[in-house]
């Protein structure tokens, strides 16, 4: 297996970049200072979890369709690195909102739905773990992951309707300040090459699961055959 | 090969036979969401404008537990003799199953509501009878939302280990959509004077319409043996 020490130096020197711009470069926020830093990793998290989860969406319908196990093992490693970056989401964001509004957590519009979306990705990745088949895990979990990705634009507009409907502090609002773009875009990318390298590491690692069960059914089958020839002769002689 | 209609109505048929020769389902469900309103009134002063408040959130979260626990026999009751594997060979549309498999729990679930409906009122002192057309419509939509990806996920569900904790954990969360919906819509209908947000209406409605739609598409891997 080839070293992707290239690209993993690539990513490592745009992600130092982009951090350096995003503590460094870009402009303080006027009112909440030095902590609205966190944002330039926080928001990018959430788009490029959205990334990863289109990305196990696709490989999902494209299982269904071609049932070759390469469309799972991509599925199953982008829903996963997803629910990775949104761990980050969902814990960047209070760190953040503690200082600012006051509280870890406030049930906004956007909080909710994060965390809904997480936990409906935590619920494939049990589903996984509790079916030991391989065909028909990567069957059934096809089917659940599209139909977890078909309910994110309700989660969120639901949600969105819901929260405004309802009286709540004013959050966030107002356009980001010109100078701002610029490192913000510059870690989303920087994350999106961090998505990429996870995303062919963790393939690789379900390539190899595949593989070495392939191998332990070959050797138990071995072995199996070995002691029914002995036992064969056992009787015989 | 027979019309999707009357195959579906075939299956839909079967299932209400069998429920109704024991009606297991439908006696569970009621008693489950009866026990659950008890429950909930010990978490407040349910006095009639604390009720409005909190009545309709109760009232489908009750419904919706009750859905997830309630729609798991629906593919369980076909492997205690692999009857599934019949329906399989049998020379229909793989969705034709889950369509009257989801139609049967539909009905089942609307029984239950009509059943419960009335108890609901009286326990919690609301006044349901003035926007009785309106409230139906709304469960019409909610249910059928719950019972589609319900039947579905118990399809899901039915070929993983812990198949009874799994489905609640499959289902609710893909339901947050259909609660909020249900539950806002509700609401209004309780306010004074009732009011019905068309938005609440049309969520479910193309709620139902999508998961219904990716049943048709997708939904027949799930029945591959």
């Amino acid at each position: 297996m080839k070293p992707g020490w290239l690209n993993t130096l690539a990513v490592a020197v745009l992600v130092a970049i982009a951090g350096f711009a995003a503590l460094f470069l870009a402009p303080t926020e006027r009112t909440m200072g030095i902590i609205q830093r966190i944002f330039y990793f926080h928001a990018p998290s959430g788009l490029t979890g959205f990334v990863a989860f289109f990305i196990a969406f696709v490989a999902s319908i494209a299982y269904l369709f071609r049932r070759t196990p390469k469309w799972d093992w991509l599925g199953v490693s982008a829903a996963e690195i997803g629910v990775a970056f949104f761990t980050v989401v969902l814990t960047t964001g209070p760190i953040w909102a503690k200082p600012v509004w006051g509280i870890w957590w406030t049930w906004d519009a956007r909080l909710t739905s994060s965390f809904v979306l997480w936990v409906l990705y935590v619920s494939y990745l049990l589903l996984r773990t509790l079916v030991s088949d391989p065909e028909r895990r990567a069957l059934i979990s096809a089917v659940f992951s599209i139909f977890a990705f078909l309910d994110v634009p309700f989660v969120y507009l639901s949600i969105w309707f819901f929260r405004t409907q309802h009286p709540q502090p004013v959050i966030g609002g107002g356009g980001m300040d010109k100078r701002m773009w610029p490192p913000f875009l510059l870690c989303w990318f920087a994350l999106l090459g961090v998505m990429a390298l996870l995303l062919r590491t963790r393939y690789r690692l379900e390539a190899l699961r595949h593989a070495v069960a392939e191998v332990s059914i070959e050797a138990e089958q071995r072995a199996a055959d070995r002691a029914r020839k002995q036992a064969a002769q056992g009787t015989h002689g | 090969m027979p019309g999707l209609t009357r195959t579906a109505a075939v299956i839909l048929g079967k299932e209400l036979r069998t429920e109704f020769r024991t009606r297991d389902l439908l006696s569970t469900t009621v008693v489950f969401v009866l026990m659950v309103l008890v429950l909930f009134s010990y978490t407040f002063h349910p006095a009639a404008a604390e009720s409005r408040r909190f009545g309709p959130g109760l009232l489908w979260l009750a419904l919706l537990f009750a859905g997830s626990l309630m729609l798991h026999p629906s593919f369980m009751r076909e492997q205690t003799n692999d009857t599934l594997a019949g329906l399989r060979l049998a020379p229909i549309e793989p969705f034709a199953i889950l369509l009257g498999k989801i139609l049967a729990n539909f009905i089942f679930m609307l029984l239950a509501e009509v059943l419960l409906l009335p108890v609901f009122a009286v326990l919690y002192d609301l006044r349901l009878t003035p926007v009785l057309g309106r409230l139906f419509a709304v469960l019409l939509l909610g249910t059928l939302g719950l019972t589609t990806t319900g039947t579905v996920f118990s399809a899901v569900a039915s070929q993983a280990r812990m198949r009874e904790l799994l489905l609640p954990l499959l289902l609710l969360p893909v339901l947050t959509p259909v609660l909020i919906a249900s539950v806002e819509a509700t609401a209004g209908l309780l306010e004074e004077p009732a009011a019905l947000n068309g938005i609440w209406l049309t969520v479910l409605a193309v709620f139902d319409i999508v998961f219904l739609t990716a049943t048709w598409l997708f939904g027949e891997y799930l029945l591959e043996e």
